[in-house]
C-alpha cells in the first residue's frame, strides 16, 4: 500500500471522497504495513489519522503544494490509526476527531490544537421523505439506535413530523463497523441527550452497537444507506452532500428545528470555551443557542512537545498557519467552519510557548 | 559410440532410454554427474585408485549429507515459524484472557467501552457462513467436476476449466465489492423478502428466515464465500476424477452401471482422498477470508437466529478494529480472536483427516 499523496495528484479535494473510504478500507487492513512505509520524503510532510477532515486536509494540501511546493502525504486511517502513529514517531503530526485528554497529552508529550470544525448529519433512505423534510431530536435519535424505536411509523417520529407520510417499514440501522472519531462524536451526543444510551452504551470511537448493520468508513455508511431501503446512519457533512443524501433536520438544546450548514455548525462553535480545556479538548456536542447544530464537532492535531525533528515539525506548522489563514474558503467550500480568529490566536501562542526543539528555541517563532 | 557409452552401461545404471532421441551434448553432461562413472574414470588412473575412490566417496557422502541437513531444516523451519506465530499470539493474548478469563470465550458482549469482550458472536459468524459456505460449494464443485470429466464435450471442457481457475484467481475485494453493489441490492430487493414470506408460517423456519431484509448478512457473506470456495473443490476434484483408471469405469459400464452409479460407487470412492483435500482447502479458505467477508457480512457483534441478520467473522473483526483499537486489553482481544481462529482452523482441519484416516481403514 502506498501512501496517498493528497497535495500532488489530485486537483479537486471533493473528487476525493469516492475513493477515500474504498482505500481506507484496504489500508486498515494493512495498517502495519502503512505504518512501516509511511516514511515520506524530506520534503513531504507527514501525517495521518481522522477521516472525518480528510477531504479538507486534501483540499488544503493541494492548494498549499501549489502555492510552495511543499505536499502533505496524509493517511486518512481514523483517529485512533493517528494516535497510534504519532505515539509511534512514524509521522510528524497525528490528527484525531477525538481529542486527547490533558494527562495524555502529558504523558506521552504532545501538544494538541483545534484544526477545523463540522458537522454529523443523520442521512436516511425513506421512499417519499426528501432532503430536510424529517426532522429528529436527540432522544428519538437515541432511540432508533437503540432499537428501541423499530418503525419509521411510530408515534415518536410522527409527533416531531406531524405532517409526514410516515411508511409503516422497518428502520435499518447503519453505523460504523471501525473505530472512528465521526462515532465518538454522536454516540459522545447521543449520552448528552438520553439516558439509556449512556447506560446502556456510552461514548467510545467504537461502541456495542444494540442494532444494526456495521459499514466501512463515512463511505460505507454513506453507500449503505443509499443502498438499503428504510434506512438511518451518520456521517460527515461532506459525505451526505457527495453521495446526495437526504438527511434529517435536529431539534437542538433550544428546542429549535436547525438544517445542517456552515452557518449552524458555527453557531454551535461560537459558544464554545476553547481556552478552558487542556489541549483545547472542547466537544461541540449539543451546545446551546438557537441556530446550533446539535451534531457539531472539532477535529485536533497532535505534535510533539519536544519533536525529534524539529524541521519536519516546523514545515507542519507552517502548513497548518497557512491553512488557518488562508483555508477558511475551501472550508466553506466544503461545509467545514474554520476555526475563528481568536482561537488561531491563541493556538499560535501555544505553539510559540510548548514546542520546543533540542536546544529549547521556539519551533514555530523560527519560521517568523 | 559414445551415445550407447560403455561406461553406463559397465555401471549398470543406464537403462538404455537415454540413447535414443537424445543430443550427444545432453548426454556427456549427464555421465559427467554420474556417481559410477566418476569413480570408474578415477580407477583408469591406476596406483592412486583406491585412494582416490576413497575420496570421491567421502566428498559425494559429506555432499548427501549436507544436502539431508539443507532439507531437513527447511522442514525444520515450518515447525519454527509456526510455533513462533503461537507464541506470539500467545503471549499477545495474555492480557485479554486474564483481564476476561474463560468469559472470553462463552460471552457474546463485544464492548470497547466497558472492554468486556466476547468472542462467542465472531466465533458463531465463522462457523455459520463456513457452513453455508460448504453446503452450497461443495456439491455444486462436485457436479461440475463430474460434467466436466465425464459428460461435458470435449470442446466445452477447456473453456469451463480455465474459467473455474479463473474464479479462483479473482482477488477477494473484488468479490466484496462486487458482492456489496451488485449481489446484495439483489438479495435485499428479490431473495430476502421472497424467502421471509415463504418461511414466515413455519415456526422454526420464520425465526431462521427474520427480516428486515438488510441485503447483507450471514447468509449474504455464506454465499460469497461458496462462490469463492466454488474453484477449489472443482478443480481439485476434477483432477483426481481424471486419475481414474479408465478400466476401471468401463468394467461399471459394461455391467450396466448408469453413469451415476459409475461415480457414485466406482469414481468417488477411488478418489475419496482427493476430493477430501481439495473439500479442506475450501474449507480453510472459508474459515479465515477476510475482505470480502467483511463487505457483505455487516459487522455486528450479535447472534441472532436469523441467517438473514448482520454478524462478523473473526477476520472481519480484526480486519476492521485493529487499526482503531486503543487500550491493552481491546487490541490483546483482538490477537485473542486471532489464537481462535487459529485453534478453530486447526481443530476443524485435523478432525477431517482423522475422520478420513478412519474411512481409509474402513474401506481397506
Amino acid at each position: 500500500m502506498t501512501p496517498r499523496r493528497v497535495g500532488r495528484s489530485h486537483q479537486h479535494g471533493v473528487s476525493l471522497l469516492k475513493f477515500s473510504n474504498l482505500k481506507g478500507a484496504i489500508a486498515a487492513a494493512g495498517f502495519a504495513l502503512v505504518a512501516s512505509l509511511s516514511t515520506a520524503s524530506a520534503a513531504d510532510i507527514s501525517g495521518a489519522g481522522a477521516t472525518f477532515p480528510y477531504p479538507i486536509y486534501a483540499k488544503w494540501a493541494d492548494a498549499y503544494k501549489k502555492a510552495t511546493g511543499i505536499g502533505l502525504n496524509y493517511q486518512s486511517i481514523g483517529s485512533g490509526g493517528g494516535i497510534k502513529q504519532i505515539k509511534a514517531k512514524t509521522v510528524t503530526f497525528g490528527a484525531s476527531d477525538a481529542p486527547l485528554s490533558g494527562k495524555d497529552l502529558e504523558k506521552y508529550g504532545l501538544v494538541q490544537f483545534p484544526m477545523v470544525m463540522g458537522g454529523i448529519v443523520p442521512v436516511i433512505n425513506v421512499d417519499g421523505i426528501a432532503a430536510g423534510a424529517l426532522t429528529l431530536d436527540g432522544k428519538t435519535l437515541a432511540d432508533i439506535f437503540l432499537g428501541k424505536i423499530g418503525k419509521w411509523n411510530d408515534a415518536a417520529i410522527q409527533a416531531l413530523n406531524p405532517d409526514a407520510k410516515l411508511p409503516n417499514q422497518a428502520i435499518a440501522v447503519v453505523h460504523r463497523s471501525d473505530g472512528s472519531g465521526t462515532t465518538f462524536n454522536f454516540t459522545y451526543y447521543l449520552s448528552d441527550v438520553s439516558a439509556d444510551w449512556k447506560s446502556e452504551v456510552g461514548t467510545e470511537k467504537a461502541v456495542q452497537w444494540p442494532v444494526g448493520i456495521g459499514a466501512k468508513g463515512n463511505e460505507g455508511v454513506a453507500n449503505n444507506v443509499a443502498n438499503t431501503k428504510g434506512s438511518i446512519g451518520y456521517v460527515e457533512y461532506a459525505y451526505a452532500l457527495q453521495n446526495g443524501l437526504p438527511y434529517a433536520k435536529m431539534m437542538n438544546k433550544a428546542g429549535k428545528v436547525v438544517a445542517p450548514t456552515a452557518e449552524a455548525f458555527a453557531a454551535a462553535a461560537a459558544s464554545a470555551d476553547w481556552a478552558s480545556k487542556p489541549g483545547y479538548g472542547v466537544i461541540l456536542a449539543n451546545q446551546p443557542g438557537d441556530a446550533s447544530w446539535p451534531m457539531t464537532a472539532g477535529t485536533w492535531i497532535l505534535v510533539y512537545a519536544q519533536p525529534k525533528d524539529a524541521d519536519a515539525t516546523r514545515e507542519a506548522l507552517k502548513f497548518f498557519d497557512w491553512s488557518y489563514k488562508s483555508g477558511a474558503g475551501m472550508a466553506d467550500e466544503l461545509h467545514y467552519v474554520a476555526m475563528p480568529e481568536s482561537v488561531v490566536k491563541q493556538v499560535e501562542q501555544t505553539w510559540s510557548s510548548e514546542i520546543k526543539d533540542a536546544k529549547g528555541m521556539s519551533v514555530y517563532q523560527m519560521t517568523n | 559410440m559414445a551415445l550407447v557409452g560403455a561406461p553406463a552401461v559397465a555401471s549398470g545404471r543406464c537403462d538404455g532410454r537415454w540413447a535414443v532421441g537424445r543430443s550427444r551434448w545432453r548426454w556427456n553432461v549427464r555421465e559427467r554427474h554420474r556417481v559410477a562413472d566418476i569413480s570408474l574414470r578415477r580407477e583408469r588412473v591406476g596406483g592412486r585408485a583406491v585412494v582416490a575412490r576413497r575420496d570421491v566417496l567421502k566428498r559425494l557422502r559429506s555432499l548427501d549429507r549436507s544436502f539431508r541437513w539443507v532439507t531437513k531444516s527447511a522442514a525444520i523451519s515450518v515447525l519454527v515459524i509456526l510455533s513462533a506465530v503461537i507464541l506470539a499470539l500467545v503471549e499477545g493474548s495474555l492480557p485479554a484472557l486474564n483481564h476476561m478469563g474463560l468469559e472470553f470465550f462463552y460471552t457474546e458482549s463485544w464492548n470497547p467501552v466497558t472492554e468486556k469482550f466476547g468472542a462467542l458472536a465472531a466465533v458463531y459468524g465463522t462457523v455459520m457462513t463456513t457452513i453455508i459456505a460448504m453446503l452450497i460449494a461443495v456439491p455444486i464443485g462436485l457436479m461440475v467436476a463430474l460434467f466436466l470429466t465425464e459428460l461435458c464435450p470435449m470442446k466445452l471442457r477447456r473453456p469451463i476449466g480455465i474459467a473455474i481457475e479463473l474464479l479462483a484467481g479473482i482477488p477477494s475485494i473484488i468479490y466484496g465489492i462486487w458482492g456489496l453493489f451488485v449481489l446484495a441490492p439483489f438479495l435485499q430487493q428479490t431473495v430476502q423478502p421472497f424467502l421471509i414470506e415463504v418461511f414466515g408460517p413455519f415456526p422454526v423456519l420464520s425465526s431462521v428466515f427474520a427480516g428486515p431484509p438488510y441485503g447483507i448478512g450471514i447468509l449474504t457473506a455464506g454465499l460469497i464465500l461458496a462462490i469463492m470456495v466454488l474453484p477449489f473443490v472443482t478443480s481439485i476434484s476434477r483432477d483426481v476424477f481424471e486419475t481414474v483408471p479408465p478400466v476401471l469405469k468401463e468394467a461399471a459400464y459394461g455391467i450396466g452401471c448408469t453413469t451415476w452409479e459409475t461415480f457414485r460407487y466406482v469414481v468417488l470412492p477411488y478418489t475419496r482422498v482427493g476430493v477430501v483435500g481439495g473439500v479442506m482447502l475450501g474449507l480453510g479458505r472459508a474459515l479465515g477470508e477476510t475482505m470480502a467477508v467483511t463487505f457483505v457480512i455487516g459487522n455486528a457483534h450479535r447472534i441472532s437466529t436469523s441467517i438473514l441478520a448482520p454478524g462478523t467473522t473473526i477476520s472481519a473483526t480484526i480486519a476492521n478494529e485493529f487499526t482503531e483499537a486503543d487500550g491493552d486489553i481491546y487490541t490483546s482481544s483482538l490477537v485473542a480472536l486471532g489464537l481462535l481462529l487459529f485453534a478453530i482452523t486447526f481443530v476443524v482441519l485435523g478432525g477431517a483427516r482423522y475422520l478420513l484416516q478412519r474411512a481409509e481403514k474402513k474401506g481397506r
